[in-house]
């Protein structure tokens, strides 16, 4: 996984509370086999109109937006179905960093899990860097915690855990990986009383 | 300290972690299907892991497989799914059940049938209605696709301990009532979440005097009222059940002597209790579009006590005040990992002999498994299910979500054994109203629910 400590990038708003997972990736694209792909359809519903043209005004279609690394968003972000494909999907679009209110658990855990680093601020802060324009840049320092914004600067809090594997890069199975003598003196242990096994 | 069944399996699993922390638990047995395994495949792929316990692990395919013509996979994605399991399962060295093979169905059927589902286990998989296993006497809940992926690559899961809920049931069902209508009643009563954070034991006489299916069906839908598992203590039921079975113990004196430690030590060792007369319950409907959206046959629509209500009077078309009976079906389906084993078939099968599909309903009767598929033909169903006007088809999840070709048309009310009546579940603009095999298959002959404890079913 990629490490996460200073990452400065262009910010998009999309700020609306309660955005699902089911708006930011329809569960007509989850049948892929593969975790990439998806940043093209993801938000479908409102990026593309009915004969599947892009709207032109929704922001992700702005030419401005391209390039962008961080969603500034609302409250209650990935709520609805767990499917992993919606940190996938925000992830495929370019995104490293999201900035909302809040998010459901399950899409927190996503997230963690793809190396897409959520943090959150209150509505004010979020309000202010809504304003950045295309040409401005947003910074955040994971190290102190701190999101940086002109001469804005905004502490946020961060599960010390999840911190650590952002700055290091470490995924879990790396981080599960270092008890592997305990695994293996547990497995030596197991009984199975003489079960035949599928392999 | 008193402990519960949950906690003494649990503990037995901790490889290492602090108590209140997320633990890193051992996992005895993880099942894969097509949809939500290629990721973690691609995954270990990317990195040059390989699976550590190919011999915990089993994979076949369910979601994607057509019923109709089962080896004609139209869906050029839905083959691509199947043929990228069957591609990881040999790069890896996992044991596949492809669709034709004897061993192929619904994962959560699979697991029981072949005797890897066992008390004492800790079993995963990348599906929500996993908890069916906890039915045995083991801790199993469903993960994502990542959890996936270093289930793979390590045989084991950080997981934070739920609570421990006991349900305690007690009384008779009356004739016509089932295992179906404990667990819709818990949940039409309860809520959608009340089980949100908790892992449920059921217990109490009603429990210990049902057949192994029926545990199942109970523990499949815990889901749907958000708890992640469900628990029943493992007895002479189980210990039958699994005996002989493929993957069961050759040494099964031994195991049963393990698997008696698995019972909670009293009641205090709950962390919040509901009892449940099970003797005045009645069959259940659902109207809405959550599982917690359903009544007793007898009752009526309820006022609507929020935007959802009327968001799902306006889904479903109906009218609070009308009754399950006003429903005007156009579709029934008989299958699923809740309802589509053989004892399922086999009320289904009682009730249909002889008997008709009423004009203008489709119904389709979709075995969880080959091995139920070859057991309901051996005993006739087959024969009885099409005389009655009825699809016999193939083995898989079919209309239990619209990812398959199987699907119930959009302005159509289905009734439905299978657990979820979301949206669009079966189908867009479907509408599906769960209830028992039983009450679905008299649905069926007489094109609307009616109530079978009153009514004989061959009228
Ligand atoms: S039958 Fe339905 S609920 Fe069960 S595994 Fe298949 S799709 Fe999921």
């Amino acid at each position: 996984m990629e490490a996460i400590t200073v990452h400065t990038g262009k910010a998009v708003a999309l700020m609306r509370n309660d955005i699902d997972t089911d708006q930011i990736i329809p569960k007509q694209f989850l049948k892929n086999i593969l975790k990439t792909g998806f940043g093209i359809n993801a938000f479908f519903d409102w990026r593309y109109d009915k004969d599947h043209r892009p709207i032109p005004d929704f922001i992700l279609n702005k030419p401005s937006s391209k390039g962008a690394t961080i969603l500034v968003t609302g409250n209650n972000f990935g709520c609805g179905s767990s499917r992993e494909h919606a940190a996938w999907a925000i992830k495929d679009w370019g995104f490293k960093v999201i900035i909302a209110g809040g998010y459901s658990d399950i899409f927190y855990m996503n997230c963690t899990k793809n190396g897409l680093l959520p943090i959150v601020l209150p509505q004010a802060a979020r309000d202010v860097l809504a304003q950045a324009t295309p040409e401005e840049t947003i910074t955040i320092d994971l190290a102190h915690q701190k999101v940086i914004y002109q001469d804005h600067i905004y502490q946020f809090d961060i599960n010390p855990t999840w911190k650590d594997k952002f700055l290091k890069g470490i995924d879990d199975i790396d981080l599960t990986m270092s008890h592997i003598d305990e695994i293996e003196a547990f497995e030596a242990k197991r009984q199975t009383f003489g079960a035949k096994t599928p392999a | 300290m008193a402990q519960t069944m949950f906690d003494k399996i649990w503990n037995n699993h901790v490889i290492t972690g602090e108590p209140g922390e997320p633990q890193l638990l051992y996992v005895d047995l993880q099942l894969l299907h097509e949809v939500t395994s290629p990721q973690a495949f691609e995954g270990l792929r990317e990195n040059n892991r390989r699976v550590r316990r190919p011999d915990r692990t089993f994979a076949t395919m369910d979601h994607d497989v057509p019923t109709e013509d089962i080896f004609n996979v139209k869906d050029v994605i839905a083959r691509k799914q199947m043929e990228t399991l069957k591609a990881n399962c040999e790069e890896f060295g996992v044991h596949l059940a492809p669709i034709g093979d004897e061993n192929q169905g619904i994962v959560h059927a699979i697991g029981p049938q072949l005797g890897l589902t066992q008390p004492g286990k800790v079993i995963v998989c990348g599906d929500s209605h996993t908890s069916t296993h906890g039915s045995f006497g083991a801790i199993a809940f469903g993960i994502g696709t990542s959890e996936v992926e270093h289930v793979l690559a390590t045989q084991t899961i950080w997981q934070a301990k739920p609570k421990n809920m006991g349900i305690r049931v007690h009384g008779k069902f009356q004739p016509g009532v089932y295992a179906k209508d404990l667990i819709m009643a818990l949940i039409g009563q309860n809520g959608v979440d009340f089980g949100t954070g908790y892992a449920i034991e059921f217990f109490g006489e009603t429990i210990e005097n049902l057949s192994m299916e029926e545990r199942m069906t109970i523990c499949n839908m815990v889901i749907e009222g958000g708890a992640k598992s469900g628990i029943i203590r493992p007895d002479q039921t189980t210990f039958d059940y699994v005996r002989g079975r493929e993957y069961a113990p050759q040494d099964m004196d031994a195991a049963i002597a393990h698997w008696q430690d698995y019972y909670t030590d009293d009641e205090s060792a709950f962390d919040t209790i509901i009892d449940f007369d099970a003797s005045t319950l009645a069959p259940y409907v659902s109207w809405g579009t959550n599982p917690g959206m359903a009544i007793a046959i007898d009752e009526t629509f309820p006022e609507p006590k929020d935007i959802n209500d009327e968001k799902a009077y306006a889904y479903e078309k109906l009218t609070p005040g009308d009754k399950p009976e006003d429903i005007d079906l156009g579709f029934a389906f008989i299958g699923s990992c809740t309802n589509g084993r053989i004892s399922d078939l086999a009320i289904a099968a009682e009730i249909m002999k002889g008997q008709h599909i009423h004009e203008g309903m489709t119904t389709l009767v979709v075995p969880a498994s080959r091995a139920v598929w070859n057991e309901a033909k051996q005993r006739g169903y087959d024969k009885i299910f099409t005389d009655a006007g009825c699809e016999f088809r193939e083995p898989g999840c079919s209309t239990c979500l619209g990812m398959n070709p199987d699907r119930v048309p959009a302005g159509v009310h289905c009734a439905s054994t299978s657990n979820r009546n979301f949206e669009g579940r079966q189908g867009a603009g479907s509408m599906t109203h769960l209830a028992s095999p039983a009450m679905v298959a008299t649905a069926a002959i007489n094109g609307h629910f009616v109530d079978i404890r009153k009514t004989p079913v061959h009228a």
